[in-house]
């Protein structure tokens, strides 16, 4: 097991920059997901650090040691595809044998070890069905198994849950990160899905055409974003957009949006406030009064109603805001009516406009 | 529910014949009448041309028993097949790979008409052509005394590389297309898997893109196998005096001798001989496909 240090690295295709001098430093034994939308060098990155392809620049190291001109089959990685990629003529158990039976490891020791992965995944009885016996999730578990039998230095996952149906999804997340946990291995996770990697990982990386945009924990990056982009794609986000204050915006109606958190930025440059829906309070008057909050008039022009919670979509000088309530039985706004939002300037993010 | 899968198959039928029967109708006339025509002569003594007398005979049969020769010639012929479909593997497989997963694009438009150019291009143009180049002072003997600082003699007309090397270019195409075919269905991932778990190359050739190529292996064989045993034309021009086989000699009973009824004969026998060895095969070959 290694840790994983990426440094500058850069690859281009023709005249298109895939990676952009990127560089993280993914941590020994941590649960890594690399967030981004299609086209953003995710993938590309996760390939550089198999070894399908080599850099431009740049420097890849797994534990310490540098690999970026090593083929992948001298790498040691561990690697789930999308679409599971088990090998159509060969049995569940001899396609987790594969790693181990191409090193010449003994037929016993191949064996036990076999049983043994299979059965952490779950699916010790079912080693002699062939790969078009089984279902999607259990084609990803035997891909997992395969994938983990030959202890990897880095286990690397290209969008594995991509092709489930969203119930399996959501057992497979628990089910993969029990197992990630059970043999410590350091795990790198591609996914376009938010939740997916907001749930999962212990660290995510938002990538954005082949530039790293944001590094942090989950919390990190969900409450202080660095960029309206990062704001946008790990969750939803309104955007305020004016000039800085110095500890807030003013719009260009002259509302002034006080920010208590983000960037320190000189008064008069452009600058975006970025509220999650969930932190901004919904009301038909304004009753309560909070000296320090942040208020803004609008009118609702919409309400989604999912059960739990209902979305409000709040009209405001040629701007659509959206609000987030939970259900606690309170009375319920009407599409139409004029409202007041209020939120904390500990909610409201100080974004650079770059 | 047996019930309703049944109704349903014969309904399915019946809307299909319309498209099957032109096929089936130009089969019956165009193959399978001039076909009975030939297992009728090959019982009779005489063609029952200009009024000659004919009775019915199981002699054509017993000739091809009783005359060592025959025997001979088919072993030889399907020696022949056996040796042609091998090489056309050799080169054939390769070349498929190639075109399957290493060349995109253009680069592999081109490299593919290449291979189906023998297809477009008259048989006996590309046998003649063939002996220019392999006969003594021919094209072939001619280039490479002019390269090599020594003198030596390339006659490869009317011998049995030549033969084989007439019916390779023929045949090698069929390998090269069906071989395609099933590559091009193998998954690129399944081979990045297969090295990211640290498989060499030709372990990975090994024990995965031949075993799953091999249904297009076994089709591109049988497609080669069958018709060189029976070929005439390559062995009579390329081979001349050694390129007598099986396949010569029934096309000289038609053309040459007119005794059609033993060349029906030795066309059945023929027949029956490859089937059997088909037969014989497919437990093997579907095993391995």
């Amino acid at each position: 097991m290694a840790g994983v240090q990426v440094s500058s690295l850069s690859r281009s295709f023709g005249a298109h920059k895939a990676l952009d001098d990127v560089s993280i430093d993914f941590a020994d034994g941590g649960f890594y997901a690399l967030l981004g939308p299609s086209g953003s060098g995710k993938t590309t990155l996760l390939r550089q650090i198999a070894g399908f392809d080599f850099p431009d620049s740049g420097r890849i190291a797994i534990g310490g040691e540098s690999v970026e001109r090593v083929p992948v089959e001298k790498r040691r990685i561990g690697m789930v595809f999308q679409n599971y990629a088990l090998f159509p003529n060969m049995s569940v158990a001899d396609n987790v044998a594969f790693g181990l039976s191409v090193r010449g490891e003994a037929k016993a020791t191949i064996a036990s070890e076999v049983q043994r992965a299979l059965d952490l995944v779950q699916l010790g009885k079912l080693g002699s069905r062939r790969p078009h016996q089984l279902s999607g999730g259990q084609r990803q578990r035997v891909a997992l198994a395969r994938a983990i039998v030959t202890k990897p230095r880095v286990l690397l996952l290209d969008e594995p849950l991509g092709a489930l149906d969203k119930a399996l999804r959501v057992d497979m997340q628990i089910e993969l990160k029990r197992i990630q946990r059970e043999i410590g291995i350091t795990t790198i996770f591609v996914t376009h899905d938010q939740e997916e990697a907001l749930t999962m990982s212990d660290r995510i990386g938002i990538l954005r055409d082949g530039r790293l945009v944001q590094e942090g924990s989950p919390e990190e990056i969900y409450d202080s974003p660095k960029s309206e982009f990062a704001a946008t794609f790990l969750g939803d986000a309104n955007i305020f957009r004016g000039e800085t204050t110095g500890t807030g915006i003013r719009l260009p109606d002259g509302t002034a949006i006080a920010a208590g958190a983000g960037a320190t930025l000189a008064a008069g440059a452009k600058a975006s406030c970025a509220v999650r829906p969930e932190r901004i309070r919904i009301a038909a008057d304004s009753g309560m009064s909070d000296p320090n909050a942040n208020i803004l008039r609008g009118q609702v022009s919409k309400r989604i109603f999912a059960g739990n919670n209902s979305t409000y979509f709040v009209e405001r000088d040629r701007q659509t805001l959206k609000v987030i309530v939970q259900n606690t039985g309170a009375d319920r706004l009407a599409e139409g009516q004029d409202v007041v939002l209020r939120w904390s300037p500990e909610s409201t993010v100080l974004i650079a406009t770059s | 529910m047996a019930g309703q899968v049944a109704t349903g198959s014969r309904s399915g039928l019946r809307s299909a014949l319309p498209l099957l029967l032109p096929a089936y109708l130009w089969l019956t006339v165009a193959i399978f009448l001039p076909l009975s025509a030939m297992v009728f002569f090959s019982f009779m003594t005489e063609l029952p041309l200009a009024g000659k007398v004919w009775a019915f005979t199981l002699d054509n049969y017993t000739t091809f028993f009783s005359q060592g020769l025959y025997w001979r010639l088919l072993l030889a012929s399907l020696r022949l097949g056996l040796e042609v479909t091998l090489w056309c593997v050799v080169i054939g497989y390769p070349a498929a790979y190639v075109l399957a997963k290493v060349l995109k694009g253009r680069s592999r438009e081109a490299i593919f008409l290449l291979v189906i150019l023998p297809f477009w291009s008259n048989g006996l143009v590309r046998i003649f052509s063939w002996a220019m180049v392999l006969r003594e002072g021919g094209i072939l003997d001619t280039a490479l005394n002019a390269v090599l600082p020594f003198k030596i003699n390339i006659d490869l007309m009317y011998s049995y590389p030549a033969v084989i090397i007439g019916l390779v270019h023929s045949y090698v195409p069929y390998m090269v297309l069906t071989c395609y075919l099933t590559l091009q269905a193998i998954d690129d991932s399944l081979i990045e898997a297969g090295r990211s778990l640290g498989a060499s190359r030709l372990q990975m050739l090994k024990r995965v893109i031949i075993p799953l190529s091999m249904p297009g292996l076994v089709a591109g064989a049988a497609l080669i196998f069958v018709p060189v045993v029976g070929s005439f034309m390559e062995p009579r021009i390329l081979g001349g005096r050694t390129g007598t086989f099986y396949g010569t000699v029934i096309e000289d009973q038609f053309v040459a001798v007119f005794n059609w009824p033993l060349g029906a004969a030795l066309s059945f026998i023929l027949l029956a001989v490859v089937l059997v060895i088909l037969a014989l095969a497919s437990p093997v070959l579907k095993r391995a496909a």
